[in-house]
């Protein structure tokens, strides 16, 4: 069995399963639950000013008869008071010394009250800080959470408020609410951070009841903006997370977080660059119970691609992931659809013809019997086909020879401006 | 009917849950030019109608069953869908077909629960037609016509409205009130059904001619016929489509109970007399047939339901006479053991007797149900070709040898002519109403 202990700059945990500072981790009877269940960290609701939440506060958004494709929540930072949850903290850490519990932290930014609440903390014995920069709504009002996480000089002089305390590592939480999130994350190392995590939750509203006309969540008849996070926004997350792996200055590990559900979604995370994973959403869908088969699946793998640690996964696939103009444009595949296993559903079909390059023909064979056949000359390779087909393996987009040298947009601006004639 | 009988003759398969209709409704893959719609008599849109149950859209869902079907709350329940559109569902390659029955009703059930109406009549063109029944056949055809203006009056003999769909369905597969709203969706878009009127007793065939400017004629079949042996007579001896019937209108003052029952044929009417004793309390219901099971006209999913039912079959047997008491009721029947020689003219094997093979069961009710007679009469009445008692039309049009009118339904089926199935009946009257719709416009065209 391969090794999942990771490191994230220099917090141990036993796996790379970690709970997102969320409701999952709100109290030391939960968190004790989840070390139990077999998650490798925690990382604890978050810690900070005085706040009062309402109900109603959470909105699901489900797809066809899919639940929970996408949550959101309007649930503010912890809501009990700071000893009670110093307490706990304490107990937790106490029965469960290899685990690597991680406290959320959010204050007002003011050296100041930075610098007293890291000490409380560290006090009670902790493995790392997280800095909330990323909640949405609620805090943001009052000039913390994202308000903060969106404008880099406020993350670059909190983090080295933070640093000037703290003994422990500090991991930087960032909100996507912003155009390039590379920006608050070089403003993060700039200002110390031993780590970043991201993605925190994304300006949302999850619907509107079409009987009441109420928001959904609604709080007495009104509703508010809220963070939204689930499968839904793990595409979201991950190219995040991917812009932050390969740029040149974020030289720190990341925490990866958006959507993570199956150790399957873990793996992507961790081959784009992801240390660790921190989980909320599917924990809350269903329980803490969902870790084991995430390790059992990851662990199994890693031996089966030969792997003997979660280490050897790490960011192999970040170099893949580039510009545009770095594309090969003389690249070219093709659908091509096994009659055999087709079941004549004819939804590629449809798709090319309405919707793409009208080259999936529908024939009939002598027997009468319907075939779908592509029109290879004319298909782009746009993958349209293979993804609305429902049954797996049944079109497959197949490599043919390129009819020139591979030359990516960027080489062929350059070649084209080297012979003078322009675009 | 007493309570327990009430709780025998209750719909046998719940409908489907709110979760249940959304999970499978989610799972259809809504095929383009999916195979299921033309494996439909009456070519509904059904992966349409899925989506929309899929997207909460009920009332948009029934819609598009009722306007392909109008008896289409009576066929989901009562259709063969194994071998129509589930049988052509693409996921019988991949997994498991949908339950495109399930769904139909789901959706139809929400809008008999709405009471609401789903179509509007056509504005009145002034042309006037009357329909002979009130079956599916003559709903479809009534439905269509006043859809596209014509004012419509259906004669129907019976008490209430709805054909074999009302009185001939048992009601555990086929409750009355199915029947009775398709009937009602009707006449609310203003087709006066005249029931309890007989054509040729209480209105004669050339009044109706006389008054209209086209007649539909979808008057179904009659009772079964005789046996042709020794004591039919007897007390204990039912008609299946009588039994069938009584029981449906609760008028049913046999006694059945622990009675030893013997079903003679097996067609689905013999499999709905059958399951029907069995929840009259009857202790041993047996099927007997003259051939053999690959022979039986009953649908598959009829033959398991009579199986699960605790039904016994009893092939290659054949009833020589009917025995009584001396109180004229039967005591048994005896049979005779028969055996398959060639095909015959309907390609079907000819069973033959076994000489010296004769058999006495002991028997309580004898029921026959060997297919039903023609109402021949009536076809004569309004003096058009036949043959045996079936009405010939002309394939395409409906149009039987009188130009003024037409006949849809199981008036029409029978000798390699037309289907048996209720969606067919309501195909063919669409159809009909359409045809009707082309030549009367036409005519009305050529007098302009």
């Amino acid at each position: 069995m391969a090794d999942l202990r990771t490191d994230l700059a220099g917090i141990r945990s036993p796996n790379p399963f970690w709970l997102a500072s969320a409701p999952p981790t709100n109290t030391g009877y939960q968190v004790q639950r989840a070390f139990d269940a077999g998650w490798g960290g925690a990382v604890w609701k978050t810690l900070g000013s005085l706040v009062i939440n309402t109900t109603s506060r959470y909105g699901g958004y489900n797809i066809g008869n899919q639940r929970v494709a996408g949550f959101n929540n309007i649930e503010l930072i912890s809501d009990r008071p700071l000893e009670v949850n110093l307490k706990e903290i304490y107990e937790t850490k106490k029965m469960f010394p290899n685990h690597a519990l991680v406290v959320s932290l959010m204050v007002e930014p003011k050296r100041e009250a930075w610098h007293e609440i890291v000490k409380r903390v560290e006090a009670v014995g902790v493995d790392g800080l997280e800095l909330n920069f990323g909640c949405p709504h609620g805090m943001a009002e009052r000039g913390m959470g994202s308000a903060s996480g969106q404008v880099p000089a406020l993350v670059e002089a909190q983090t080295s408020w933070v640093k000037e305390a703290a003994q422990t590592p500090v991991i930087v939480k960032l909100t996507p609410n912003i155009t390039d999130i590379t920006a608050t994350a070089v403003a993060a190392v700039q200002g110390g951070a031993d780590a970043i995590s991201l993605i925190n939750t994304i300006n949302s509203l999850m619907g509107v009841d079409l009987d009441s006309w109420n928001t959904i969540p609604q709080v007495a008849g009104k509703g508010a903006h809220g963070g939204y996070c689930g499968p839904a926004v793990k595409p979201i997350a991950l190219s995040m997370l991917a812009e932050c792996a390969r740029h040149p200055q974020v030289t720190v590990p990341i925490s990866g977080i958006g959507g993570v559900s199956t150790w399957k979604d873990a793996a992507e995370f961790l081959l784009m660059g992801a240390t660790g994973v921190q989980v909320c959403t599917a924990a809350m869908h269903h329980g803490f119970r969902i870790v084991e088969d995430m390790i059992d699946g990851l662990s199994n793998y890693l031996d089966e691609k030969g792997l003997t640690s979660v280490d050897e996964l790490i960011g192999k696939s970040v170099s893949k992931y580039t510009n545009w103009g770095d594309l090969d444009l003389n690249y070219r595949i093709v659908a091509r659809i096994n009659t055999e296993t087709c079941i004549n559903c004819n939804k590629c079909h449809i798709a090319c013809e309405d919707t793409s390059h009208q080259c999936i023909e529908r024939h009939m064979d002598v027997e009468g019997k319907p075939y779908l056949k592509v029109r290879e000359d004319d298909c782009v390779g746009c993958n349209l086909c293979s993804i609305v087909c429902p049954v797996d393996g049944v079109i497959s987009m197949v490599e043919v020879p390129p009819e020139a040298q591979p030359m990516t947009w960027n080489e062929r601006v350059k070649a084209l401006s080297a012979v003078g004639s322009g675009n | 009917m007493d309570d327990r009988l009430r709780h025998n003759f209750a719909e046998v398969y719940p409908g489907f849950t709110s979760t249940q209709a959304m999970d499978e409704s989610n799972r259809c893959l809504f095929c383009y030019d999916a195979p299921c719609i033309t494996a439909c008599p009456t070519g509904i849109n059904i992966p349409s109608f899925i989506k929309k149950i899929a997207t909460g859209n009920l009332k948009g869902s029934a819609k598009v069953i009722m306007d392909a079907n109008p008896v289409g709350a009576s066929c989901a329940r009562v259709c063969p869908t194994v071998q129509l559109c589930e049988g052509a569902c693409v996921l019988n390659d991949a997994s498991e077909p949908i339950a495109i029955g399930m769904l139909q009703r789901f959706a139809t059930d929400a809008a008999i629960k709405s009471g609401e109406r789903l179509f509007a009549p056509g504005p009145s063109n002034g042309l006037k037609v009357a329909v002979v029944g009130s079956g599916p056949a003559g709903l479809s055809a009534a439905r269509e016509l006043a859809r596209f203006g014509y004012s419509v009056t259906i004669y129907e003999a019976k008490d209430k409205p709805g054909g074999l769909d009302t009185y001939g369905i048992v009601s555990f597969r086929l409750p009355q009130e199915i029947s009775l709203w398709e009937a009602e969706q009707v006449s609310r878009m203003g087709v006066e059904i005249r029931t309890g009127v007989r054509v040729g007793v209480d209105v004669q065939p050339e009044q109706l001619l006389e008054k209209y400017n086209a007649v539909v004629l979808a008057v179904g079949m009659g009772q079964v016929p005789n046996l042709g042996i020794e004591g039919e007579n007897l007390e204990g001896v039912y008609d299946a489509i009588d039994l069938i019937e009584s029981v449906k209108t609760d008028a049913f003052t046999g006694d059945m109970d622990g009675a030893r029952v013997v079903v003679i044929g097996a067609g689905n009417t013999a499999i709905d007399a059958a399951t029907c004793s069995v929840r009259l309390g009857a202790g041993n219901v047996k099927i007997a047939y003259r051939r053999t099971r690959s022979e039986m006209t009953a649908y598959d999913f009829e033959y398991s339901f009579a199986k699960e039912d605790g039904v016994e079959f009893r092939w290659l047997t054949a009833p020589k006479r009917i025995i009584g008491d001396e109180s004229g009721k039967v005591t048994h029947l005896e049979c005779v053991r028969m055996e398959l020689s060639e095909a015959g003219k309907d390609g079907r094997p000819v069973p033959v007797p076994i000489e010296g093979s004769e058999f006495l069961m002991e028997v309580d009710a004898v029921i026959k149900a060997i297919g039903q007679t023609r109402l021949l009469g009536l076809i004569e009445a309004f003096s058009l070709d036949h043959y045996k008692g079936v009405v010939t039309v002309d394939p395409r049009t409906y149009r039987t040898s009188h130009p003024k009118v037409y006949a849809a339904g199981d008036v029409i089926f029978g000798h390699g002519q037309g289907e048996a199935m209720v969606v067919s009946a309501a195909q063919q009257g669409k159809l009909t109403a359409h045809e009707i719709h082309r030549q009367l416009n036409r005519q009305t065209a050529e007098t302009a």
